[in-house]
C-alpha cells in the first residue's frame, strides 16, 4: 500500500471532495423525480445498513448472518410507536427506536460473542430467526401481515416545525444528514484507540487479549454500536414506505446486506456503500431487460443476478472496490499484488 | 390429550423429524469434512423433486424416474463441485457463503425455465399405497412409514462408511488434517469430489423420496433450508449422529409445539411460538456447548 | 496492512466517488421519454414464486379482453408496463412507487398477495391513480381502506367463506366444523366469513386450528382433527400449501371419514398435483368449471386458442378488469382525468362475465353469485348456486367512508 500518511493539502482536497459530494447529492431533490429520489433514499438506508455491518464483517471480523433483526427492531418500533392514525413524535420515536436497536444488540451480543467462526455465524442467525418468528407468527404487531404507519412522524418542537417528513423530498435530506453523520461517526471511531483495538481482534484476537485487552468487552461494545447504526436505517426504512413486516429482519435481508458489503469490499467505508448502490441498481437494471426470443429476460432477473454473485464471489475476492484499485494500479504500472491489497486478507 | 393421540403424535415427530435428517445430513458430511457453507442445499432437495417429478412424468413409474435421477444428481454435484465450488477451499467462511447464495437465485430461476411454476404432484408408488387404521377415523400411510424405513437405512450406512471402510477412514483423517493425508498419497481434491457429490445426492435423493407426500412447488429448497442448519448445528458440525439426534429433538419440538396450548398469565406461548422454539433450542445448546452436542471441541 | 479508510490515496477515492456519481447521473437520465397519448396500465404482478402462474393468468385474461374490445380503451391505444411483485411485502412499495411515481401510469392492475395489495392500496389513495384489484381478497380495500378510485374485480375472503358457511348450516346434518387455516389476514378472513354464515344457521365451531404462513407440516394438526371428530372440516390454504394439505389429509384417512370443505382456493389451479387426493372435496368460489352459459363457453373457446390454456377464476378476473375499464373510459370519453364519469360509471357496473353477471357494490367489490363446486377428476365442477348475489361482509360495507 502506498504511504497513507499523505499530506494535509491532500486531506483538505479530500474532505472539500467530500463535501462537495454531499451538496451535489442534497440537490437531488431539485433535478430529480419523485421516484429517483426515493430510489437514492433507499440506496443510502441501505448504504448505512452496510456500513454498520462492515463494523462487524470488515473491521471486528464478526461475521453476523443475523443483522437484519436490528434492522427490523427498530423499524417495528417506529410502527409501534406511532398511535392509529396520528404521528408519533420524531424527538422521541427515533431516539427510542435506535435505542431499542441497541439494547436488542447488547441482550444478544452478549450471548452471541463468545462464540467464532462458523457458530458465530449460526448465532447470530438463530437469534435472528427468534425475533422473526416473535414478529411473524404472533399478533403483536400485524403478524406477517406486517403493520402501516399510516402517519409519519411529526417534527414539531414548541410549535416550531424544522422539516415535514409527510414529504418525500425531506425524508431524503433527512436521511441524507443522517447518512453523513453515520459516515463521519465511523470514521472517528475508526480511527481512534478502539478502532484499531476493533482491527486487531479481526487479525489476532489471541494477541488482542495478552496485549491486556478484554476482547469480549470490545466485541460487546461493537456488536451494540452496528446494532443501534442498523437502528437508525430501519427507522428510516419504515419511516419512507410507511410499512413494516417481519421480511425485514429475515434471513434473505440479512443475506442481502452481507451480499452488498462484500460486493463492495469490506473493511472500507466507501465499500459497503458502493456495495449498496451496486445491488440495487443491478437488481433494477436485470429487470428491465427484454424479452429475448422465447425466453423473458427480465422475467428472470434473478438468475443474472445470482451469476453476477457467483462471478463476483470467484473472480473479484475483495470486491468492486479491490477490483477497482487493482486495475487503477495496473494502469499505473504498479505491481499488481491484489491479495496484498484484500481489505480482509487472512491473518 | 388422550393417550392414543399422544401416541400417534409421538409417531407424527418422529417421522419429521428422520425426514430432517435425511435432508441435513448432507449438509453435515460437507460442513464437516470439507468445511464448505453450502446454502444452496435446499436446492438440491428441490432439485431432486422436480427431477422425480418430470422423469416419472416420462416414463411413467416412480421407481425408475429414481433409478435415473440419482446418477444424473451425481454427474450435476460433480460438474458443479469442478467449475465453482472447488475454489471455495481455501476461501473464508463468507465467500462460501455468498457464491452458495448466488448458486440458489440461478437454481430456482433455471427450475422455472426448465419446469415452470406451476404446483407438481407425485403418486404414491402403488405397492406402497395403503395405509394402517390407528382409530376410527384416523390412518397412518404406509408411504410415510417407508420413508422412515429408507431414513434409518440411509443412517446405518453412513455409520458403517464412515466408521468400518477405508473411505470412511480417510474422509475423517481428512477432516482433521488435510495436508498429512495429502502427504500420505491420498488425492484430497478426489476426496473432497466425493463427498460433495454424496452430500448433495442426499439432499437430493430425499427431495425425490418426500415428493409423493410433500408435493413439488417452487421455493421448496428455502423451506427446508434453515431448519437443516438449525439441525446441523445443534447436534455438532459433521457428526452424523448428531445430526440424528437433533433431527429428532427438533421433530419433537415441531409437533408438540404446535399441538400444545400454554399460556402463561393470559398470554399464549404455544401454538404462537412453536416455530421460534426450534429457534430457542437452537441458542440454549450452543450456549451451553458451543460446538453442539457430537460435534468436535475447538 | 491496516484497512482503515484513511490509509486510501485520495485519487482513488475521488475516482471513486466520480464512479457513484456517473451511477446517478445514469439513473436521473433515464426517465427522459417523449410523453405518448396512449393510456398506460401498469400491470404489478408476480411473475416469478409460488404465485407466478396467477399473474401470468390475470394478465391472459386482461389481455384477451383488451383485445374484444379492438385493443382500445375508450378509444385510446394503450401501452402496458410489467413489474414483477414477486409477492413479496418488503419490496411492495418501492414497485408501486415505480409504477405511480416513475412510470406515471394512468391505471394499475394489481395484485395476487394480499400484503403486497395493501401496501399498493396505500400508495394509490395518496396517488390517486385508478388501481384494479384483479385478485387480492384481504377484507379493508372494500372496507376501512375503500377508496373512490380503488376496485375489486374478484372477491372478498369473507364472500367465498359465507358461502360455504351457509351452504353447510343449510344441509342440517352437519352440525360441529373444525376450521385449518394459515394465521394471516386471508385466512382469518376466510374463517370468519365461514363462522358467520355457519353459525348463523345454527352450526358450531368445536376446533380452530391456526398454523403460521406458509408452513405445510400438517401432520400433527390433522392428528387433533381426527381426535375431535368434527361433523366437517373448513380448511383455507392455496397454491402449494394447498396441494400437500389435501395430499396429507387424504392419506390421513380423514377424506373419507370427515368430509372436507373449503373456499375455491383450496382446489383451484392445483388438482394435477394432487393425484386424485382431492376427489369429492366441495368448494365455494365466484367462478368453477362447467358453467354452461354461451357468454362462458366463448370466453373460454378464445382463451384457450389465445393461450393454448384452460382459463380459471384468476384469468376471469383479469379479463372482467379489462370490461370494467373499458365501461369507464368509455363513460369518460377517453380521458381518464374526468374521474367523475370514469367512477361513476365503473360503480354502477354490471359487468356480463363469464362468470355470471355481477354489479360493483358502492364499497367497489363485486356483488355476485358464489357456487358450489366439486372436485370432479381434475375439474372443480358447478354443483349448485350457494348464495345469490352476495354482497361483502357488512361490518366492511358499514367501514367504508369512500373517502368522505
Amino acid at each position: 500500500m502506498p504511504p497513507s500518511h499523505s499530506a494535509p493539502g491532500r486531506t483538505a482536497a479530500r474532505v472539500m471532495l467530500q463535501i462537495a459530494l454531499l451538496l451535489a447529492l442534497a440537490c437531488l431533490p431539485w433535478f430529480a423525480e419523485k421516484y429517483y429520489v426515493q430510489f437514492v433514499a433507499r440506496i443510502l438506508i441501505m448504504g448505512i445498513l452496510a456500513m454498520s455491518l462492515d463494523l462487524l464483517l470488515g473491521y471486528t471480523g464478526l461475521v453476523s448472518f443475523g443483522h437484519a433483526a436490528f434492522y427490523g427492531v427498530a423499524a417495528y418500533s417506529l410502527a409501534m410507536l406511532t398511535p392509529a392514525y396520528q404521528a408519533a413524535w420524531f424527538w422521541t420515536s427515533f431516539p427510542l427506536a435506535v435505542l431499542g436497536a441497541a439494547a436488542a444488540g447488547l441482550a444478544i451480543g452478549f450471548f452471541v460473542v463468545r462464540t467464532h467462526g462458523i457458530y458465530f455465524i449460526m448465532v447470530t442467525l438463530a437469534f435472528a430467526q427468534m425475533l422473526f418468528f416473535l414478529f411473524h407468527d404472533t399478533r403483536i404487531a400485524g403478524g406477517n401481515d406486517g403493520i402501516y404507519i399510516d402517519v409519519r412522524p411529526d417534527t414539531t418542537i414548541l410549535g416550531w416545525k424544522p422539516f415535514d417528513l409527510e414529504r418525500y423530498d425531506q425524508v431524503y435530506l433527512l436521511v441524507l444528514v443522517l447518512f453523513a453523520l453515520v459516515w463521519m461517526f465511523l470514521r472517528i471511531l475508526l480511527r481512534s484507540r478502539f478502532g484499531h483495538v476493533l482491527v486487531g481482534i479481526r487479525v489476532n484476537e489471541h494477541r488482542m487479549r495478552s496485549l491486556g485487552f478484554e476482547t469480549f468487552r470490545y466485541k460487546l461494545a461493537c456488536f451494540t454500536i452496528a446494532a443501534a447504526l442498523a437502528g437508525i436505517a430501519g427507522y428510516l426504512s419504515a419511516l419512507q414506505f410507511g410499512v413494516v413486516n417481519p421480511e425485514f429482519m429475515g434471513w434473505h435481508q440479512s443475506a442481502a446486506v452481507m451480499m452488498m458489503v462484500i460486493l463492495g469490499g469490506m473493511g472500507t467505508l466507501i465499500g459497503p456503500v458502493l456495495g449498496a448502490s451496486a445491488w440495487m441498481l443491478l437488481e433494477l437494471g436485470f429487470q428491465s431487460l427484454p424479452v429475448a426470443g422465447s425466453i423473458d429476460l427480465g422475467k428472470h432477473w434473478q438468475l443474472w443476478m445470482g451469476a453476477f454473485i457467483v462471478l463476483t464471489a470467484l473472480l473479484l475476492p475483495s470486491g468492486l472496490l479491490g477490483a477497482w484499485s487493482a486495475l487503477w494500479r495496473r494502469l499505473h504500472h504498479q505491481t499488481p499484488a491484489l491479495d496484498a491489497d484484500d481489505p480482509v486478507a487472512k491473518p | 390429550m388422550e393417550l392414543a393421540t399422544f401416541l400417534i403424535q409421538l409417531l407424527n415427530s418422529v417421522q419429521y423429524g428422520l425426514l430432517l435428517f435425511l435432508i441435513s445430513s448432507g449438509l453435515t458430511l460437507v460442513f464437516g469434512i470439507m468445511g464448505i457453507i453450502n446454502v444452496a442445499h435446499g436446492s438440491f432437495y428441490m432439485l431432486g423433486a422436480y427431477l422425480a417429478w418430470s422423469l416419472t412424468q416420462s416414463f411413467g413409474n416412480f421407481w425408475l424416474a429414481l433409478l435415473l435421477a440419482v446418477p444424473i444428481t451425481v454427474l450435476l454435484a460433480l460438474t458443479l463441485e469442478w467449475l465453482v465450488i472447488r475454489y471455495l477451499y481455501t476461501r473464508d467462511l463468507l465467500y462460501q457463503v455468498l457464491l452458495t447464495y448466488g448458486l440458489i437465485l440461478m437454481f430456482e430461476e433455471i427450475r422455472s425455465i426448465l419446469w415452470g411454476d406451476d404446483v407438481r404432484g407425485v403418486s404414491i408408488p402403488a405397492a406402497l399405497d395403503a395405509s394402517i387404521r390407528l382409530t376410527d377415523t384416523l390412518s397412518y400411510p404406509v408411504y410415510r412409514l417407508a420413508i422412515s424405513g429408507l431414513c434409518l437405512l440411509v443412517a446405518a450406512s453412513m455409520y458403517g462408511l464412515i466408521q468400518k471402510t477405508r473411505i470412511g477412514m480417510t474422509i475423517r483423517a481428512g477432516s482433521v488434517n488435510r495436508e498429512m493425508v495429502q502427504s500420505l498419497g491420498i488425492d484430497v481434491t478426489m476426496l473432497y469430489r466425493l463427498v460433495f457429490a454424496l452430500g448433495v445426492t442426499l439432499a437430493a435423493l430425499a427431495g425425490m423420496i418426500a415428493a409423493p407426500v410433500s408435493s413439488v412447488f417452487p421455493g421448496m429448497g428455502n423451506q427446508v433450508l434453515i431448519v437443516c442448519f438449525v439441525v446441523v448445528v445443534i447436534g455438532g458440525m459433521g457428526s452424523v449422529k448428531g445430526a440424528l439426534i437433533a433431527s429428532l429433538l427438533i421433530g419433537l419440538v415441531d409437533t408438540f409445539g404446535k399441538v400444545l396450548h400454554v399460556e402463561v398469565a393470559g398470554v399464549h406461548l404455544l401454538p404462537e411460538l412453536a416455530s421460534m422454539s426450534v429457534y430457542l433450542l437452537m441458542a440454549a445448546i450452543l450456549l451451553w456447548r458451543p460446538e453442539g452436542l457430537f460435534g468436535k471441541r475447538g | 496492512m491496516s484497512p482503515i479508510t484513511h490509509d486510501r490515496p485520495p485519487v482513488r477515492r475521488a475516482l471513486a466517488a466520480a464512479a457513484a456519481l456517473s451511477l446517478l447521473g445514469f439513473i436521473n437520465a433515464a426517465p427522459v421519454l417523449a410523453q405518448q397519448p396512449k393510456l398506460k396500465i401498469g400491470m404489478m404482478l408476480p411473475y416469478t414464486g409460488t404465485f407466478a402462474p396467477l399473474g401470468v393468468a390475470i394478465e391472459n385474461g386482461f389481455r384477451l379482453g383488451l383485445q374484444e374490445q379492438g385493443g382500445k380503451l375508450g378509444g385510446r391505444e394503450v401501452e402496458i408496463v410489467k413489474v414483477d411483485d414477486e409477492s413479496d411485502p418488503a419490496k411492495a412499495t418501492e414497485n408501486i412507487n415505480r409504477l405511480v411515481s416513475r412510470d406515471k401510469v394512468d391505471v394499475v392492475l394489481g395484485t395476487v398477495h394480499s400484503g403486497v395489495a395493501a401496501a399498493m392500496v396505500r400508495v394509490t389513495r395518496e396517488s390517486g391513480t385508478l388501481q384494479i384489484i384483479p385478485n387480492a381478497g384481504f377484507a379493508p380495500v372494500a372496507g376501512p381502506l375503500c377508496s373512490p378510485n380503488i376496485f375489486r374485480t374478484s372477491f372478498s375472503n369473507w364472500q367465498s367463506g359465507y358461502a360455504m358457511g351457509v351452504e353447510m348450516a343449510r344441509r342440517g346434518k352437519v352440525k360441529s366444523v373444525a376450521t385449518i387455516a394459515w394465521r394471516y389476514a386471508a385466512g382469518e378472513e376466510a374463517v370468519k366469513g365461514f363462522k358467520d354464515g355457519f353459525t348463523r344457521g345454527g352450526g358450531q365451531i368445536t376446533r380452530e386450528l391456526w398454523l403460521p404462513f406458509p408452513t405445510v407440516e400438517f401432520q400433527a394438526l390433522l392428528t387433533e382433527i381426527g381426535a375431535a371428530r368434527p361433523d366437517a372440516t373448513y380448511a383455507f390454504f392455496a397454491g402449494a400449501g394447498a396441494a400437500k394439505f389435501l395430499k396429507d389429509y387424504d392419506q390421513a384417512g380423514l377424506r373419507r371419514t370427515i368430509p372436507l370443505v373449503g373456499p375455491g382456493f383450496l382446489t383451484d389451479g392445483i388438482l394435477e398435483a394432487t393425484s386424485g387426493a382431492a376427489e369429492g372435496v366441495e368448494t365455494t368460489l365466484h367462478y368453477g368449471d362447467g358453467i354452461d352459459t354461451p357468454r362462458n363457453n366463448a370466453f373460454r373457446l378464445a382463451y384457450a386458442k389465445t393461450f393454448k390454456l384452460q382459463p380459471d377464476g384468476y384469468a376471469v378476473a383479469g379479463y372482467d378488469s379489462a370490461s370494467l375499464l373499458a365501461i369507464g373510459m368509455k363513460a369518460a370519453g377517453g380521458d381518464i382525468n374526468r374521474r367523475k364519469e370514469l367512477y361513476a360509471a365503473m360503480e354502477g357496473a354490471t359487468i356480463d362475465s363469464p362468470r355470471g353477471q355481477w354489479k360493483m357494490s358502492p364499497a367497489h367489490n363485486p356483488i355476485q353469485d358464489h357456487y358450489l363446486r366439486k372436485v370432479i377428476g381434475n375439474e372443480n365442477r358447478v354443483v349448485s348456486v350457494a348464495v345469490k348475489a352476495l354482497d361483502d361482509d357488512p361490518t366492511m360495507i358499514a367501514a367504508c367512508r369512500m373517502g368522505k
